[in-house]
């Protein structure tokens, strides 16, 4: 008896063991019936695996469960003298057959954590050009154009410009103002302010 | 009457002459100066330059750091102290010389050239790495357009076991700031590649602000009818939204509570005046650029007034809208902590499901803390403090605060592709409208100078500007461009503006001579500046701006090495700036301040050869 009971905790300090825990927010009721469907499960999933029809539910061994719901399990062989099943094995096995196991329990893959087994996550719908570089090319063209339609209509003016002002100036060779014969611009008149004459020699007057 | 009083009389009628001639403000040989199309677009000019973002990303930080409402106290101070009359002060220089920065200051005194070259200098530095924030908010506003939103969840990783690593440690947005849109390299020396998507994004931002100012004055005009108002509209919708989401109650109640014991701290004081002095972005030269193109006859005085105070008031209407952001997240996010570190000292100490509760998980987590020590100290630092308080106490700034706070926040909003376009939308006008600004600044100065005009159209020198400033540019979409462009953000600006305008102020108050001021202000707008107006001009502005140069002159010498955060793909680390970007600095700095008595120098010496080339040939 003693080794029995050795051989039944020992398991759970080898490397193959796999942990499991329930992480349910309302309070899964975990009793020696979970256990035991749990247990059938297992050995259903290494079924199918492994296709050979040796696994018995007693060779899916749990241990240290807590009150939390989560321990430890282990699956032996009973073919070769009661070894444990590699963990790699274990793990594909409950890898593929999770939905099953899930479904057993009325859970999901948030709720029923095997910790070593990641699940598959589906990706999001990517379409195959990005949305943004649409965007961005929409936007892009708006600006070019705008660009390209300002420049070449202000080209258009200042054509149109030069030309107009090419006529009136011709025009305005015509007018120019005269005074006295002389035409204006020759005058400076500014400088007419002073008359140079008198402010040199102020000094041969004399005082009033 | 003798002669000599005659002379007396006609010598006096010249010299008036010759004062009409220097100061006519109709300079005749001027060929007609662009002109807007009324009042109004000046003043939405101005609002648009000025309402940038710092008053959506720094203000509210301002306000949380230094004592809640009762920052307002320090800010309206300062903005009667020193905002108003400064911005007036540019505005009518910029109408009454009618020329650009350079052209104004060189007409005040050919010694003061320097100050209008400096001012460009700066510009320049500041369109460089600016238009880089507008680039972002295309890219964000480009991937608002997916259904879920990309930064609502985490990616999968390459064997789709679960979510991208880094994405985990920190957050969907986080991730998405960090690593999809910057792809930030771990520190500055790392300079990693050209992001293409950013490349594109800076381009597409480029030809946007070319289309804005290719006709100068004219679409210059209208585009900013828009630039100005629609973040005003969003503001209001975001406010109404805001408002009504639940827990804004929270963060505005936690925001507005007078903290007046930080009106003690002198940092509060020195922050209301650095924010006031920056946000109305004096200094630049695009104030002045942007009055030049007034009537004469324009009351700049009350637009002064109007701008300063829509400036301010749109400021605690962004810092409302952002409280009750943070209200919304805090309320949402510190209650979801809950189950998280329930479930983590659950599942640590295999507790019994459901034996941990809100309730009692104080007295637990003390129970385990003295159980089993070592096991509960190596999950301290997941274990987070979940208090309201403790959320709304992280404060944010800058990008961070435009970029991840705020997309956090609308990827919980119902709708959010309309609420993150409109959001971004509103970023990218404030950044535009700003961007406007500068180029002005920079433009102006350009097409008055008689040389470059006359052999290169107005349509020839925005484009090579603009062509310049993206191909620079680029260097801020490398990998370590963010760090580049901290360094631009916090250098490239500070220490000059303060000193241009210190210098400008000092030059029109005492080069120039007040009383001539007042008088070119009575022939604009019709009646002489007050008294205020001419104490703050005179006195108190200078004064301010000495203690701010002196105190971050002080705080730069004390710090010693100047730090910059580096983001390491988890955690923000802090590290020393290598040699070659404290030189970097260092010329930023110097190629700006210099210019000013480099300027008073060129122009000393060019007149001493002036003078001895006519006494040599006289």
């Amino acid at each position: 008896i003693l080794f029995l009971l050795i051989m039944l905790l020992s398991p759970c300090v080898l490397l193959h063991a796999i942990m499991c825990r329930v992480s349910c927010s309302y309070g899964y009721a975990w009793d020696a019936n979970e256990e035991y469907l749990f247990k059938a499960m297992v050995a259903f999933a290494m079924r199918r695996y492994s296709s050979k029809s040796t696994t018995q539910i007693s060779n899916v061994l749990l241990c240290n469960v807590t009150d939390r719901v989560s321990f430890w399990f282990v699956v032996t062989d009973s073919t070769k003298n009661v070894t444990t099943v590699p963990g790699s094995e274990v793990e594909e096995a409950v890898r593929m057959n999770r939905n099953r196991i899930n479904s057993a329990f009325l859970l999901n893959d948030k709720t029923l954590q095997f910790l070593k087994i990641s699940s598959t996550l589906s990706p999001p719908v990517e379409p195959s050009t990005p949305v943004w570089l649409i965007v961005f090319g929409v936007v892009l063209c708006l600006t070019v154009a705008g660009i390209v339609f300002l420049i070449v209509s202000g080209i258009q003016r200042k054509n149109k410009e030069s030309s107009e002002t090419e006529n009136l100036e011709e025009k305005c060779e015509v007018t120019v103002t005269i005074e006295n014969g002389i035409p204006c611009e020759t005058l400076d008149l500014k400088a007419g302010h002073i008359n140079g004459v008198y402010a040199a020699d102020d000094e041969r007057f004399t005082s009033l | 009457m003798d002669v000599s009083s005659l002379k007396a009389v006609l010598l006096e009628g010249l010299a008036t002459c010759d004062v009409i001639k220097c100061q006519s403000p109709f300079p005749e040989m001027e060929k007609s100066r662009p002109l807007w199309d009324n009042p109004l677009q000046f003043v939405f000019a101005c609002i648009s330059y000025a309402v940038g973002l710092g008053n959506v990303w720094r203000f509210p930080y301002l306000c949380q750091m230094y004592g809640g409402g009762g920052f307002l106290i320090p800010y309206f101070v300062m903005l009667i102290v020193e905002g108003m009359p400064l911005l007036y002060l540019e505005l009518a220089v910029g109408q009454r010389m009618r020329r650009g920065s350079i052209g104004a200051w060189r007409t005040i005194s050919p010694y003061l050239c320097g100050v209008g070259v400096a001012s460009v200098v700066v510009s320049f530095f500041l369109s460089m790495y600016y238009n880089v924030i507008n680039a972002w908010a295309f890219w964000y506003l480009f991937h608002s357009f997916q259904d879920p939103l990309p930064w609502a969840s985490c990616p999968l990783n390459s064997n789709r076991t679960g979510y991208e690593a880094e994405c985990e440690r920190t957050s969907p947005t986080q991730y998405f700031w960090y690593r999809r849109t910057l792809n930030i390299a771990p520190s500055l020396e790392a300079s990693g590649g050209l992001q293409w998507e950013q490349a594109l994004c800076l381009t597409l931002a480029w030809l946007v602000v070319y289309l804005c100012i290719l006709r100068g004055t004219e679409s210059t005009g209208k585009v900013v009818y828009v630039t100005a108002s629609l973040p005003y509209c969003v503001l209001i919708i975001y406010l109404i939204r805001g408002l009504t989401l639940h827990g804004a109650v929270n963060g505005l109640i936690y925001m507005f509570t007078p903290k007046l014991e930080q009106l003690a701290n002198p940092k509060a004081w020195i922050s209301a005046a650095t924010q006031i002095f920056f946000s109305l972005g004096l200094g630049f030269g695009s104030l002045i650029a942007f009055a030049s193109y007034n009537e004469p006859s324009n009351n700049c005085e009350r637009h002064a007034i109007v701008v300063s105070l829509i400036n301010s008031a749109t400021s605690i209407f962004a810092s409302i809208v952002t409280f009750s952001i943070y209200g919304f997240k805090a309320t949402r996010y510190a209650p979801s902590l809950f189950p998280r570190v329930i479930l983590l000292l659950t599942n640590a100490f295999d507790l019994e499901e459901g034996s941990l509760t809100a309730d009692n998980l104080s007295a637990v987590q003390a129970h385990l803390a003295a159980a089993h020590p070592h096991a509960y100290a190596e999950l301290l630092p997941q274990l987070k403090n979940c208090s309201l308080e403790a959320e709304l106490d992280t404060a944010v700034q800058g990008t961070g605060l435009a970029f991840i706070v705020y997309s956090e926040a609308i990827k919980n909003m119902e709708v959010s592709q309309l609420y993150s376009v409109l959001y971004f939308s509103m970023l990218l006008m404030l950044g535009i409208g700003s961007m406007l600004g500068n180029t002005a600044a920079i433009l102006t100065p350009l097409t008055d100078s008689k040389f470059i005009a006359t052999h290169l159209p107005k349509e020839v020198i925005s484009g090579l500007v603009c062509l310049i400033n993206c191909v620079i540019g680029l260097t801020f979409t490398m990998e370590a461009g963010n760090y580049w462009f901290d360094i631009f953000n916090d250098y490239a600006a500070t220490l000059s503006l303060l000193l241009i305008v210190l210098v400008e102020t000092i030059a029109v108050c005492y080069a120039y001579g007040i009383r001539r001021f007042e008088k070119d202000l009575h022939t604009m707008i019709g009646h002489k500046p007050s008294w205020y107006w001419k104490i703050m001009w005179a006195f108190a502005s200078p004064l301010l701006i000495i203690s701010l140069f002196i105190f971050y002159i002080t705080d730069y010498i004390l710090t010693g090495t100047l730090q910059y955060q580096a983001w390491d793909a988890t955690q923000v680390k802090v590290f020393d700036y290598p040699g070659y970007a404290l030189a970097v600095i260092g010329l930023l700095v110097a190629a700006s301040t210099m210019c000013i008595p480099l300027g008073a120098l060129v122009t000393f010496i060019s007149r001493r050869l002036k003078r001895e080339n006519i006494s040599t040939v006289a």
